[in-house]
């Protein structure tokens, strides 16, 4: 950990134990606003959410938490329309990016999710080179010269915290980069892109402290241009890394506050509950 | 619920003498087992062994040069001046059909595979092509041989390299779709995810991504399908027939070396039966080889 984020994260303050973002005010302007939305996994399957409210402050970390199966990561795959993959998911209700219905039939995937962009709690780096896999994504969506791509490339791996790491391999295969680091490649394509969202599901589950670490430092720089919702099962990633927090369980919002107040003083006696580890 | 529960504070003390005895007759069993499995090995290896053996020291002693460049030629028995004859027109027609067979069935194969794999997961049409597929992957190939004989040697009026290598083809497909299929579903879901998250349409993640990452799987499947026809007779006999010339035409019929083996090893002379030896060791090698190339390729995957 370097000496600028360990003072960052001590002028956050604490509450028992954890370190919370003191910075309460919230964004006011909305990049995403969900309105009573449901999702049903299947014709025949119960509702996997119910009546979900929630905006997602424009370049602001929205932290979801909750117990397994609460919905967190099922409302991540609605907002980039992931679940359009699998016939017979189902979204009812309204998710706005910049005020037009994302649910709309006639929205186009491909620019839809150029627009949203998502990293996965497994790293997924394509079996191809370093350079192809953060080119990969800009090729689908524009016509760059050789030069422009370069640039490109070179400032989607500075701006993932891996291009001194890379930067003379960029010709080698990506499968032989260690977890942590394939992970930053993986934000790395996806801000290549330049997504105005970034959809983190629980991006450090499968990494070691030190690569978690990295990846939480490089969120807290991203949200100075992208707008970023991250689910995790860790209390103490949340309170590190997002501005505001919601609590879901069994697929209800139950509560979102900004996240000095969700930690401190939380309203409900689930939420409660939930993050002083009396279940989940 | 049960009224009696177990109490290890007045349960009876375990018996050490069961417990000896009991073990005593695990180990029994465990090297009875241990023995019948090491036992059918060595049975089966003696087979093999003694396959391999009579097949490299009969192939061997008959290979020579003239087996490689010169073609066929009657038997040489009893006349010590007569030219003795070859398999280089049954090495090159094996070659031609083999590998038009081959680039044939593998990008159909490959397609279906991808079908099923990528586009038709869960769906009946899907189960249905997949259950065919494997029908025809466990086909007798002479019914094969058949179909093409009826399909396209009688309206062609006539056994021709094209018929053989269509025969072959069809052998291809299956092999190829089943390979295909089992890589595919051997790579992850969420890589798929990842691929469309970036906005890319689907056939460019199946084209781009998932398809590499299952080349080298998929290229196996395709050496493997070429191995097995490199030995395939029955579905040639009807289609191709054989030729005692180099054919270099599709349009007549065509020398293999399955066909050469079994016309020579069955002509009753010495001589033709040895050349029919160093046949069968030609296909034995080749066909090794490409097994070996497969496996390498295979085992760089992990």
């Amino acid at each position: 950990m370097n000496t600028e984020t360990q003072a960052s994260l001590e002028n956050r303050g604490s509450f028992g134990g954890m370190q919370v973002r003191s910075d309460a005010d919230l964004n006011t302007e909305n990049r995403i606003e969900i309105r009573n939305l449901d999702f049903y996994y299947g014709p025949t399957l119960p509702k996997a959410l119910k009546g979900i409210n929630l905006n997602l402050p424009d370049r602001q970390v929205t932290g979801m938490i909750g117990p397994s199966g609460c919905g967190k990561s099922t409302l991540l795959r609605v907002m980039n329309r992931m679940y359009s993959l699998y016939p017979g998911q189902r979204a009812e209700g309204e998710v706005l990016l910049d005020g037009e219905n994302l649910l709309d039939a006639s929205v186009d995937l491909n620019e839809l999710r150029s627009k949203i962009g998502m990293v996965f709690q497994k790293p997924t780096p394509f079996p191809m080179t370093i350079y192809d896999n953060i080119a990969f994504g800009v090729r689908l969506h524009e016509k760059l010269s050789k030069a422009e791509m370069d640039q490109r490339v070179e400032w989607a791996l500075t701006r993932a915290a891996i291009w001194t790491e890379v930067k003379d391999r960029l010709q080698a295969s990506a499968m032989g980069l260690s977890g942590g680091q394939q992970q930053r490649l993986c934000i790395a394509r996806t801000i290549a892109v330049r997504p105005e969202v970034i959809l983190f599901d629980e991006p450090t589950s499968a990494l070691d402290p030190i690569s978690t670490l990295k990846i939480e430092e490089l969120i807290d720089e991203l949200k100075r241009d992208f707008t970023i919702a991250i689910v995790t099962h860790n209390m103490q990633q949340a309170a590190r890394c997002a501005d505001q927090v919601a609590f879901f369980y069994l697929g209800e919002l139950i509560e979102v506050a900004p996240a000095a107040a969700m930690f401190t003083a939380p309203k409900h006696a689930k939420t409660q509950e939930y993050i002083t580890g009396r279940f989940g | 619920m049960s009224t009696t529960t177990f109490d290890i504070a007045t349960a009876p003390a375990k018996d050490q003498a069961t417990a000896r005895s009991l073990g005593r007759r695990r180990k029994m069993v465990d090297r009875l087992v241990r023995w019948a499995c090491v036992g059918s090995t060595i049975i089966g290896l003696i087979f093999l062994a003694s396959i391999l053996a009579t097949l490299l020291y009969r192939g061997f002693a008959a290979l020579d040069l003239t087996v490689l460049t010169k073609e066929f030629e009657p038997t040489t028995y009893g006349d010590d001046t007569a030219p003795r004859g070859g398999l280089v027109h049954a090495i090159i027609g094996s070659l031609i059909q083999t590998g038009i067979g081959t680039a044939i069935g593998t990008p159909i194969g490959l397609l279906v595979g991808t079908y099923l794999a990528e586009y038709a997961r869960g769906s009946k049409l899907g189960e249905a092509v997949r259950f065919v597929s494997d029908v025809l992957l466990s086909a007798p190939s002479i019914l094969i041989g058949l179909f093409i004989y009826q399909m396209v040697v009688l309206p062609m009026g006539g056994f021709s390299g094209l018929a053989g290598s269509l025969a072959l083809a069809i052998i291809v497909i299956p092999v190829v779709v089943r390979t295909t299929e089992d890589m595919l579903t051997l790579i992850p879901n969420t890589l798929r995810e990842a691929v469309v998250a970036l906005g890319a349409p689907k056939w460019k993640m199946v084209v781009l991504v998932t398809w590499r990452a299952a080349l080298s799987g998929i290229v196996t499947g395709i050496l493997l399908a070429f191995a097995r026809i490199t030995g395939e007779t029955a579905p040639l006999l009807l289609t191709s027939f054989g030729n005692s010339v180099t054919s270099w035409s599709l349009g007549r019929s065509m020398a293999s070396l399955p066909i050469a083996i079994y016309q020579q090893a069955n002509s009753g002379f010495p001589d033709l039966i040895d050349i029919a030896w160093a046949g069968a060791l030609l296909v034995t090698l080749g066909v090794l080889s490409v097994n070996i190339v497969a496996r390498v390729l295979l085992r760089k995957r992990k």
